[in-house]
């Protein structure tokens, strides 16, 4: 055996393995079983947490949050309206990232991801649309306005209900997954539109209220209400893509045999 | 708490419908997000259950050897 074949055969040194486990990690994560049986651990707690601040912060902002000076109690919509707007968006980089994913590593959850991220998308993009218009109606006198802000989250509802669509129109269910990742990925260029468009443009949407660098132009009263919700909506949309990603993952597997003792087993958890 | 009565509550001094209105819609389509995949699931089940029974049950009603004479019996009726 000639000397250089030996060296190609090295122990494993700790660089190495510590070089192989984000390999293995992806792995792990891309494995449909082990997705269903981690997030089965984790929606109990899941969804006791989002209960908990979906239902605090409501009554918090409802109730406890003094009225705005100049809004008077219509500004409490701003407690569903801000996170609803924020997850839409959120919730697409999301897609659009999943998309990339199955792209280029052909990761099967990715690809799950990414078509169950679409109605849960579209869902909120519809609060966030709905609840503004009905904000709007007391506070500007119109329901609605074709402005920066509003035009462009109407174009990411659109977006949202394209890719449902798309995926949709092919049977080749390979062949929709690549189609539905490109168009997310390309719609990714709406999202700091919706971002900037009330700086870009004159508009009669107000401006962000919370900033992440700098002080938010939020008396505290009001502040934490608001913070919670969006907490709340954060974990929301975790349990919800969990919800609908182990339903699909189900589907798809069927004829697998993990599946088939889950049916067979009696636990249809 | 800022208001004096459960009236008031209601009335939010006549923002109450549009507040209300916008909780309401935004609680109905949060619930049927959760509620969606869990039907499904639910529907997924039953149907591979219901599957899996009349598998069985044609498997023991009907042997291999048994198939040929109940196909043909089938034909003479």
């Amino acid at each position: 055996m000639s000397p250089s074949l030996n060296q190609s055969r090295p122990s494993l040194s700790f660089f190495d393995k510590l070089r192989a486990l984000p390999l293995a990690l992806f792995h792990k994560l891309g494995s449909p079983r082990w997705f269903y049986w981690i997030s089965g651990k984790w929606l109990p707690w899941l969804a006791v947490l989002t209960a908990v601040l979906l239902i605090g912060g409501s009554v918090w902002g409802l109730l406890y949050a003094p009225q705005d000076f100049r809004q008077g109690n219509s500004f409490r919509i701003i407690y569903i309206h801000v996170p609803a707007s924020m997850l839409a968006m959120a919730g697409y980089v999301l897609m659009a990232i999943c998309g990339a994913i199955s792209l280029i590593w052909r990761m099967k959850l990715a690809e799950v991801a990414m078509k169950c991220a679409a109605p849960i998308g579209a869902a909120l993009t519809f609060v966030a649309l709905v609840t503004g218009s009905i904000w709007g109606k007391p506070t500007w006198g119109t329901w609605w306005v074709w402005d920066a802000r509003i035009t462009s989250v109407l174009v990411l509802f659109f977006l949202y209900m394209g890719v449902i669509a798309l995926y949709e129109a092919f049977e080749n269910k390979q062949a929709a997954a690549k189609a539905c990742a490109v168009l997310s990925l390309v719609g990714v260029v709406n999202i700091p539109i919706i971002y900037w468009s009330v700086e870009w443009w004159f508009s009669l949407h107000q401006p962000a209220t919370l900033k992440i660098i700098g002080k938010s132009t939020m008396a505290p009263s009001m502040l934490y209400p608001l913070l919670v919700m969006m907490i709340g909506f954060y974990c929301f949309y975790a349990l919800v893509l969990f919800l609908h990603m182990r339903s699909e993952i189900l589907q798809r597997e069927r004829s697998t045999q993990w599946v088939r003792d889950l049916i067979t087993g009696g636990n249809g958890n | 708490m800022q208001f004096d009565s459960l009236a008031a509550v209601w009335s939010m001094n006549g923002h109450g419908p549009f507040v209300w209105s916008a909780y309401a819609i935004a609680a109905v389509t949060l619930l049927a997000l959760v509620w969606a995949p869990l039907h499904k699931q639910r529907r997924f089940f039953a149907e591979q259950r219901d599957n899996e029974r009349r598998r069985q049950l044609s498997q023991r009603t009907a042997p291999p050897s048994a198939e040929i004479a109940n196909s043909s019996e089938r034909t003479v009726s």
